[in-house]
C-alpha cells in the first residue's frame, strides 16, 4: 500500500493486536476498517459457494427439458455463474456477495471506497491462482501471512474485505452529581473517564470497584467512593444535560 | 465547549446527513436532494477533527466515524458512463493499450505462435508425433470433426442438426475460461502463462499439423481461419497480460513489488476487457459462420483473410489519429 495510506505505523507491540486499518482521507480525518480474517471470508465463501451450486442444479433440471437450446443457455450460464456472480454482485450490491451480506462483511478499494469494475475484476480472476495447487492453498496462506489479511487477488487489485459495522447504540451513563476534576486531565484521561463511564453498563459491579480503585489514591479518596466520583467527574467533562 | 452542548447544537445535521446516506445507499438518486451532499460531508468531517481534537467521549467519536465512512463510500464513488467509456475502450482505448504494451504481447505472440507453427511443421513432416502429445482417442475424434463428406464441421459437428445455440455457448464457456486461466497464472511469476500458451500452441499446432498431413486439411483451415482471426489473437494478448503481472513481480524496478503489481493488474485487467469482446466475436463467428457448409472454401478463406486483415488492422492502426473519439 503507499505509505500516504496508513498512518505512521504504531509501535509494534500494538501493531500485533491491533488489526484495524486506517485510512486518510482527503478530509484529512481518519477511517477506521477493520478487516475480516480467514475464517468468516471462507465462510462467506462457501455460503456462495452453496448458493450456485443449488443454483446450477436447478438450472440444468429445468433446462435439459429444453433440449440442445437449453443446453446452449446452461452454458453461457455455468459460464457467468463461474466467473462472474462474485463481480456482480460486489460491484452492484456495494461489495457484497450474497454470503459475504450473511456474515457481515464487504469489499473495498485499499482507500475505503467502494469497489469497481477493474479491481472486481481483478481480484476475482486471479481467484484461480488462490485456488492453486488445491483447495485454495495459496489463497489461504497468503491470507494468513498477510497483516490485513488478503488473498493473492486482494494484494493485486488493491482490495481489502471489511466488517460492515452497524452504527454504534447509545450507552447509558450513570447518574451522579457532576463534578470537576481535581488536576487537569489529558487528553488520553479524558477519554479514558468517559470510556469507563460509557462502559460502566457492560462491567461487572466488582470489575467497575476494582478498575475505580485503582485511582482512588490519586483523587485522595476513599477506594468505596472512588467509582461514583469518577462517574461525577465524567459527567462533569460531558456538560449539562439538555 | 462541553460535549453535551456540541451533540446538540449539531445533532440535527448528524441525523440529516444520516438521512440522506441512506436514500443514497438505496440507490435512489435525486439530483435535488443531493446539492448539500458535499458540504454537509464536509462539515461532519470538521465534527469529527473536532471531537477528536477535544478529548469527546468514545461513543461520540464512533458515531461520527460510523457516519464518515458511509459519507466517504458514498462521496468517492468511482462511477461514471459506462457505456460511452465501454465505446471510447473498444474504439480506441485497446489498440492503443495493446501497442502500448508491445514488448508483452510480442513475447507471448512469439510463444504461442512460434510453437503452434512449430509444432503444426513438426507434425507435418514426422506424422506420428501427434501422439506424443494428443491421445489416439483425441486424435480420433478430431478425424471425425472435420471429416470432409460430414455436412456441418466443428466441435459439434457430428450433431447434423446442431443447434448453433450450444456451440455458441460452449465455445464461450470454454474459450474464455482459457483466456482467463492464461491471464490468471501469469501471477505466478508469469510461469502459468507461459506454460497455457506453449500448451495451447502445441496442441492446435499438433491437430492442424495431423489434419492438414491426412488430407483433411481444406475442411479444417476453411473452419478454423474466420473464428482464429479473433481467437487466437485473443489467446495471445491474454497471455500477454499474465505475463505483464509475471513481469511486475521478478522485476518492479523502483516501486515496491506490492504496488507494482498494484499497477501493473489496473493495466492487465482492461486488456483482459479487450480479449473478452474478440472472444465473444470468435465464439458468434464460429457458431454461426465458420460451421456453416453453404459457402465455398474458397469463400471462406477469403472471408477468414479479411477478418485476420482486419483484427490486424484494428489493433496496429486504430486510435492512432489524436481526434479519433475518445
Amino acid at each position: 500500500m503507499p505509505p500516504s495510506l496508513t498512518s505512521p505505523s504504531p509501535p509494534a507491540a500494538a501493531a500485533l493486536l491491533d488489526t484495524r486499518y486506517r485510512v486518510e482521507t482527503p478530509e484529512g480525518i481518519d477511517l477506521t476498517l477493520r478487516p475480516a480474517g480467514l475464517v468468516p471470508r471462507a465462510l462467506a465463501f462457501s455460503v456462495d459457494l452453496a448458493i450456485r451450486g443449488v443454483f446450477l442444479l436447478l438450472v440444468y433440471l429445468g433446462l435439459s427439458l429444453l433440449g440442445q437450446f437449453g443446453m446452449g443457455l446452461a452454458a453461457v450460464l455455468l459460464f457467468l455463474v463461474t466467473w462472474w456472480y462474485m463481480v456482480l454482485f460486489e460491484v452492484l450490491n456495494q461489495g457484497r456477495s450474497p454470503g459475504k451480506q450473511l456474515l457481515g462483511l464487504r469489499v473495498v478499494h485499499d482507500d475505503g471506497t467502494p469497489i469497481g469494475w477493474p479491481a472486481s475484476l481483478t481480484r476475482n480472476l486471479l481467484r484461480f491462482v488462490d485456488l492453486l495447487p488445491f483447495a485454495y492453498t495459496f489463497g489461504l496462506l497468503s491470507c494468513l501471512y498477510h497483516p490485513h489479511f488478503k488473498r493473492l487477488g486482494d494484494i493485486a487489485a488493491g482490495t481489502l474485505v471489511v466488517y460492515r459495522d452497524l452504527p454504534p447504540a447509545r450507552p447509558n451513563l450513570p447518574e451522579a452529581q457532576p463534578q470537576q476534576a481535581p488536576f487537569a486531565l489529558s487528553l488520553a484521561e479524558q477519554r479514558a473517564l468517559l470510556g469507563f463511564a460509557e462502559r460502566a453498563e457492560g462491567l461487572s459491579a466488582a470489575r467497575r470497584a476494582e478498575l475505580a480503585g485503582l485511582l482512588a489514591e490519586p483523587l485522595d479518596l476513599p477506594p468505596e467512593q472512588a467509582e461514583r466520583h469518577l462517574h461525577g467527574i465524567a459527567r462533569g467533562l460531558l456538560g449539562p444535560t439538555p | 465547549m462541553k460535549q453535551q452542548l456540541f451533540e446538540q447544537r449539531h445533532r440535527a445535521t448528524w441525523q440529516a446527513l444520516g438521512t440522506q446516506l441512506e436514500t443514497l445507499e438505496r440507490g435512489q438518486v435525486d439530483a435535488s436532494a443531493c446539492k448539500g451532499f458535499a458540504a454537509d460531508y464536509r462539515r461532519l468531517c470538521q465534527h469529527l477533527a473536532l471531537a477528536q481534537a477535544r478529548g469527546y467521549s468514545n461513543h461520540l467519536i464512533d458515531e461520527l466515524e460510523h457516519l464518515a465512512l458511509r459519507g466517504h463510500q458514498q462521496f468517492y464513488r468511482h462511477s461514471s458512463p459506462l457505456g460511452a467509456q465501454l465505446i471510447g475502450f473498444l474504439l480506441v482505448g485497446f489498440p492503443r493499450l495493446v501497442r502500448a504494451e508491445w514488448r508483452h504481447v510480442l513475447a507471448a505472440s512469439l510463444l504461442f505462435f512460434g510453437s503452434l507453427l512449430g509444432m503444426g511443421l513438426l507434425v507435418y513432416a514426422v506424422p506420428e508425433l501427434v501422439y506424443s502429445l494428443v491421445s489416439p482417442d483425441q486424435v480420433a475424434n478430431m478425424e471425425q470433426m472435420y471429416d470432409p463428406d460430414a455436412s456441418r464441421l466443428g466441435r459439434f459437428g457430428e450433431r447434423d442438426s446442431g443447434d448453433d445455440w450450444v456451440m455458441f455457448g460452449y465455445y464461450i464457456m470454454n474459450n474464455i475460461g482459457i483466456a482467463f486461466q492464461t491471464f490468471a497464472s501469469g501471477l505466478l511469476l508469469g510461469l502459468g502463462s507461459l506454460f497455457f500458451l506453449l500448451f495451447n500452441g502445441l496442441m492446435i499446432g499438433a491437430v492442424a499439423g495431423h489434419l492438414t498431413q491426412i488430407g483433411y486439411g481444406q475442411p479444417f483451415w476453411s473452419f478454423v481461419i474466420g473464428h482464429g482471426a479473433f481467437e487466437l489473437t485473443a489467446i495471445a494478448l491474454a497471455g500477454a497480460a499474465g505475463f505483464k503481472l509475471g513481469w511486475a513481480l521478478l522485476a518492479p524496478g523502483r516501486l515496491p513489488r506490492g504496488t507494482a503489481l498494484r499497477q501493473a493488474a489496473a493495466v492487465s485487467v482492461r486488456l483482459i476487457g479487450g480479449v473478452i469482446m474478440l472472444l465473444l466475436l470468435a465464439a458468434f463467428i464460429e457458431a454461426y459462420w465458420s460451421s456453416m457448409t453453404f459457402a465455398t472454401p474458397t469463400v471462406k478463406y477469403a472471408v477468414g483473410a479479411g477478418l485476420w486483415v482486419l483484427v490486424l488492422a484494428y489493433l496496429l492502426l486504430s486510435g492512432r489519429d489524436q481526434h479519433a473519439p475518445d
